[in-house]
């Protein structure tokens, strides 16, 4: 049983209230201080990748997040129910393949030099353009910041896990 | 109010000065502003991020789109950022070798003017 669920209506608003809960619950569980930054932005890119995919194509379905503390690690779910399946919820995500497997990242690897600006790309919508870097970036982040991720595919949609070390609070 | 935007000129260039949180929720108003600066012909940007308490892969999206703007009228887009835990984004997506990201406001004007 998780120590904290949250639910929310998919608004980019609430998105900062998801991280401000996950971070107070990440201090309590015992994350050490140095990590809580990271809780902190790894949580807000999947339920901001949440949120994306619930207002494409379930605005009134709220998105999930589970948090707990057990056996000396923080474990953190979150759970959308309206994704495509194509894999981690749109174009661009590198994070990792839906069924179950590790995201294993590199730092670095999101971005090269020349790769993301190039004054010819200009010509794209600006809005669609960002989407996509947007999607490939959160999942880059997730994987660079939580030392374990795992995507899966629920009945619904995805799921993102991430866990840090937690010692006795 | 979780971002705080304005600009102004200094030196020939535009600097401006973000205050707080950028993500899913308030990065749109961050794009918005750059894209009226472009509009209005201001090609050479500076983005002082050094009351960024929070900066997400929304964030880098807008930075990212405001840098192939500005460069699309053969312009610049520089940081100014010092915290760590900002930074620390920029490095695990690479970011830091697309961005040209400084100390200070006139340190980044500085490099600017002497590319020229």
């Amino acid at each position: 049983m998780a120590t904290v669920e949250v639910s929310f209506t998919p608004l980019p608003a609430h998105v900062r209230t998801a991280r401000l809960v996950a971070t107070a619950v990440a201090r309590r569980s015992g994350v050490d201080e140095a990590l809580l930054d990271e809780v902190r932005l790894a949580v807000g890119e999947a339920c901001s990748r949440a949120v994306e995919a619930h207002r494409l194509r379930c605005p009134a379905e709220p998105v999930r997040i589970a948090l707990t503390d057990a056996a000396g690690r923080f474990e953190v779910e979150v759970t959308d129910t309206c994704s495509d399946g194509g894999g981690a919820g749109g174009r661009g995500g590198n994070g990792g393949q839906p069924g179950g497997t590790a995201a294993t990242g590199q730092p670095g690897d999101a971005a090269q030099p020349g790769d993301s600006a190039q004054p010819g790309d200009a010509a794209q919508p600006g809005d669609s353009a960002d989407l996509d870097l947007d999607r490939g970036l959160g999942l880059a982040v997730i994987a660079g910041l939580a030392d374990d991720v795992r995507i899966s595919e629920t009945p619904g949609g995805i799921s993102i896990t991430m866990s840090w070390p937690a010692h006795c609070a | 109010m979780d971002l705080k935007l304005d600009h102004h000129t200094k030196d020939g260039i535009e600097v401006v000065n973000v205050e707080g949180e950028i993500d899913v929720y308030t990065a749109p108003r961050l794009r918005e502003l750059l894209i009226e600066l472009v509009n209005n012909g201001y090609y050479q940007l500076v983005v002082n991020m050094e009351k960024v308490d929070f900066l997400d892969s929304t964030g880098l999206g807008v930075l990212v789109g405001g840098l192939k703007r500005v460069r699309a009228h053969d312009g610049s887009l520089d940081l100014v950022c010092t915290q760590e835990r900002i930074l620390k984004i920029f490095r695990i997506t690479g970011l830091t070798k697309v961005f040209g990201i400084h100390d200070t406001v006139d340190e980044a004007i500085a490099a600017r003017k002497a590319e020229k």
